[in-house]
């Protein structure tokens, strides 16, 4: 059984950690006619038909309304993948 | 030589001065004779460009808008005004569904409660002279066109475009003018607040007919006519400053 300083450890842990996939579902959440099977880590957005200023700046909203993190255009450029966009997301989290 | 644009024996309080707009109208203001008040939020910003002005007999007061115990302090500093100058502002571009309530208020409270607030309280203590002038630092942006992310910041500006229109018809009988100017993009630090690359910044300078973004002097200039007596027949009136942008 955990002592309650364990359990106040464990709680604090999962609420400062970023998961990938929950990242991934975040980012498919932006889109209103694209499949989120067509959403992976590995997954190019660039070449997803939707993908397009307005979704690049949804993306941003979600980085700062979700995670409180501030992405700018140029790191969106600098991204390929949407676990490029992660990773940026999560050195900054 | 003859200028009626000058603003020999004017004293004009500009907002927002220590940086952008603010700052290049101060300076402007100084070089054409007005004693000239500048207030801002950043007194090590404010004291750089109170640095700058040129003549002598200016004033500095440190203040943020938002915060009525600071503008009930700035009102009782005040010297009486011949002209006002709404400049100070902040820009939120971010899409309308991820803005906060804590934000938009925020935007609101600087670009528009502030000068609600200070402008009343000069009214009331009858600080504006007679045949002075207000000028309001509005944008193209919400009032004419828009862009992604516009909305709140879009907002403010149309709502002070509305107040500036009712105030130069309340003032007219005092002989006090109001007027705004609409920018487009200008060359100033708010361009940082955004998440806008450099890049994507260098594709949208393009969209404009005459190839680039505004200089601050551009609009310092036309704040300058509205203040000056060379305008003494213009009041209700949106001058528009956009390089040709709003044309397409």
């Amino acid at each position: 059984m955990m002592s309650g300083r364990n359990i106040k450890y464990s709680i604090l842990i999962k609420y400062r950690t970023m998961e990938l996939n929950t990242f991934v579902k975040n980012f498919a959440e932006q889109f209103d006619e694209t499949e989120a099977t067509a959403f992976t880590p590995d997954t190019e957005f660039r070449e997803i038909e939707e993908w397009c200023s307005l979704t690049v700046m949804a993306i941003i909203g979600m980085a700062d309304d979700v995670y409180h993190v501030r992405l700018t255009g140029d790191e969106m450029k600098a991204s390929k993948t949407i676990k490029d966009v992660y990773n940026c997301v999560k050195s900054k989290f | 030589m003859f200028n009626p644009y000058s603003l020999d024996g004017k004293t004009i309080l500009i907002t927002g001065a220590s940086s952008g707009i603010g700052k290049t109208t101060a300076i402007e203001c100084s070089r054409l004779g007005a004693r000239v008040v500048i207030t801002g939020r950043n007194r090590i910003r404010l004291q750089e460009t109170f640095d700058l002005l040129e003549g002598t007999g200016h004033l500095m007061i440190t203040a943020d808008l938002t915060n009525q115990d600071d503008v009930e302090s700035l009102l009782n500093e005040l010297p009486q005004l011949s002209g006002l100058v709404n400049n100070a502002g902040i820009a939120l571009p971010k899409l309308f569904a991820f803005i906060t309530n804590e934000e938009a208020e925020q935007v609101f409270k600087t670009n528009f409660f502030s000068p609600f607030d200070l402008l009343r309280g000069i009214i009331k203590r009858k600080k504006l002279i007679k045949n002075s002038s207000v000028v309001f630092v509005s944008s193209i942006a919400g009032t004419t066109i828009t862009s992604l992310g516009g909305s709140i910041y879009g907002a403010s500006k149309s709502a002070l475009n509305g107040l500036s229109k009712a105030l130069a018809l309340e003032l007219a009988p005092k002989r006090i003018r109001v007027n705004s100017v609409m920018p487009g993009m200008i060359e100033t630090p708010i361009l940082a607040d955004s998440s806008i690359g450099e890049a994507d910044l260098e594709a949208d300078r393009k969209r404009y007919p005459l190839g680039r973004y505004g200089q601050p002097q551009d609009v310092a200039y036309a704040i300058i006519y509205l203040l000056s007596d060379a305008s003494s027949w213009m009041t209700g009136s949106n001058l528009l400053l956009d390089g040709g942008y709003t044309l397409t």
